[in-house]
């Protein structure tokens, strides 16, 4: 790891990104529409808001970023640019944490946007700190980052990379309890979403939701999400590879 | 006496790649500050083994030395500049961006960036968007990647490629410069014949093997020919009636014997 090497690779994703101003307005703009509108489905019980709205606050960032992260690696591949990179003295590392730094920025900024939305104008009724909620919304960016960066190693084709998210997180979505609290859930269903990061994400939103200050269900929420994200950010850099067939 | 080492030294040197054999045993070397021209038909190993000398090669066996140490290794990674077939920069920034960028992962000074802009004749459109480039000018600005950092060997896969008749003079004027100045070493490949009398040294190569390895001149009167394109015509002959000799003789000898 060299840092010069790491923040150059993240200056250079963010002005990939200013290069191209309707993604970056999509992936910021999006979810805030979309609270907005489930604010007005909910408009007759503003108590569900409350549940869901905090869960989407967690679930956004980690389908952005990992739409935006194995479209963009998956371009690196194909373009050449990997194998370049690669034959350059630029360590694995570098690569994924300039990406990680330059999405996670991303993320920073979409989830003020959402979380401030949601707080200052949804009126969402948040027991804990809204700066705990910010918190768990970039562990679940890192999440998102780390599951595009792996995924992307087995899609041939852009076409492949996006078939990815309904396959990898919408069983994810299904289950991490947004749909139907998972302690209810028929209990293999349970145990599958006991596997899954995503019921983690979602879980400690909900945990900021109805608690003052920060519990220890909170911490481990946290701490898998992360958990999550290095494991599969290790797996992604596995599939780097300097020397191809 | 052999204190300077080759460039590049290759010695048994074979690819499988899915059962297949790209590369077959090949032995040749490859001077220091000269121009050295792999020519051969598409299809015939030279990316592989372009690939393979600076170790982006996976299943490779034999000896494979680079600037004195074995192909892909660490050290070598700012000391060797590579240009792929397919131009490979970042279509979504611009020529200096890109140069920027990848001058910074070499840790290249930043005159450098200026200085390769001009190398290959972009500096009018220094701050156009990659992907707004013709093909010619996108392969351009991926050699001028090659070039920061002043590598001690570049190896260029294919680089004049769809260019026009000046610029292809021009660049060519380029390398024979970076040889004669910097004493960079330079391997070019191409399967334009006529490209081949510019350089030092050839390299022809056949189905995953080397024809023959000598100067122009010298492959010109060995086969009697007045191009290198007659001279590697005369040689691919050779090999076929060689070839066929050879299969004639496998096919006398009881299969027990080859085992």
């Amino acid at each position: 790891m060299n840092p010069s090497r790491t923040l150059a690779t993240a200056r250079r994703v963010l002005l990939q990104l200013r290069h191209d101003p309707r993604t970056v307005a999509l992936m910021l703009v999006v979810p805030c529409v979309l609270l907005a509108l489930l604010n007005w489905v909910y408009d007759s019980t503003p108590g569900t808001f409350d549940s869901v709205g905090a869960s989407l606050l967690g679930i956004f960032p980690l389908i952005t970023m990992f739409l935006v992260t194995s479209i963009a690696t998956l371009r690196e591949r194909t373009s050449g640019t990997l194998e370049r990179l690669l034959s350059m003295p630029l360590g694995k590392g570098d690569l994924l944490a300039g990406y990680a730094l330059a999405f996670g920025a991303v993320a920073v900024v979409q989830a003020c946007l959402a979380t401030g939305l949601a707080v200052l104008a949804l009126g969402l009724d948040v027991t804990g700190s809204a700066w705990l909620l910010l918190l768990v919304a970039l562990a679940d960016a890192f999440l998102g980052i780390a599951l595009g960066l792996f995924v992307s190693a087995f899609a041939a084709s852009e076409f492949q990379a996006v078939q990815f998210m309904p396959a990898v997180l919408l069983p994810q979505i299904l289950l991490c309890g947004l749909l139907m609290p998972r302690d209810r859930m028929q209990p293999v269903l349970e145990a599958v979403s006991n596997v899954l990061p995503m019921s983690y994400a979602v879980d400690g939103m909900k945990e900021v939701l109805t608690h003052t200050g920060v519990t220890g269900t909170f911490v481990r929420d946290l701490a898998v999400v992360a958990a999550c994200a290095v494991l599969a950010l290790a797996l992604g850099a596995a599939t780097l590879r300097r020397r191809t067939a | 006496m052999n204190k300077v080492p080759e460039a590049v030294r290759a010695h048994a040197l074979t690819v499988v790649r899915g059962g297949r054999t790209v590369l077959d045993n090949l032995d040749f070397a490859v001077p220091p500050g000269r121009i050295t021209g792999l020519l051969g038909p598409s299809g015939c190993g030279k990316s592989t083994l372009m690939r393979a000398i600076v170790g982006t090669q996976a299943h490779v066996t034999g000896a494979l030395d680079v600037l004195g140490l074995p192909a892909g290794h660490r050290t070598l990674r700012s000391r060797v500049g590579y240009v792929t077939q397919a131009p490979s920069v970042y279509e979504d920034l611009t020529v200096r961006q890109n140069l920027d960028y990848f001058a910074a992962v070499l840790g290249a000074p930043r005159a450098d960036i200026t200085r390769a802009i001009a190398d290959v004749d972009l500096t009018s459109h220094a701050d156009a968007l990659a992907g707004n480039l013709s093909g010619g000018q996108l392969g351009r600005v991926s050699l001028a990647v090659a070039l920061l950092g002043e590598p001690e060997l570049l190896v260029l896969d294919e680089p004049t490629v769809g260019l026009d008749p000046v610029l292809r003079r021009d660049l060519w004027a380029l390398f024979h410069r970076l040889a004669a100045d910097r004493g960079t070493t330079l391997l070019i490949s191409s399967h334009v014949m006529d490209e081949a009398e510019r350089c030092h040294r050839l390299l022809l190569m056949r189905e995953g093997r080397i024809l023959a390895d000598d100067t122009p001149a010298a492959l010109r009167d060995r086969t009697g020919s007045e191009t290198v394109e007659a001279a590697f015509l005369h040689l691919v002959d050779e090999a076929n009636s060689g070839q066929n000799k050879t299969a004639a003789a496998t096919a006398a000898t009881p299969a027990g014997e080859s085992r």
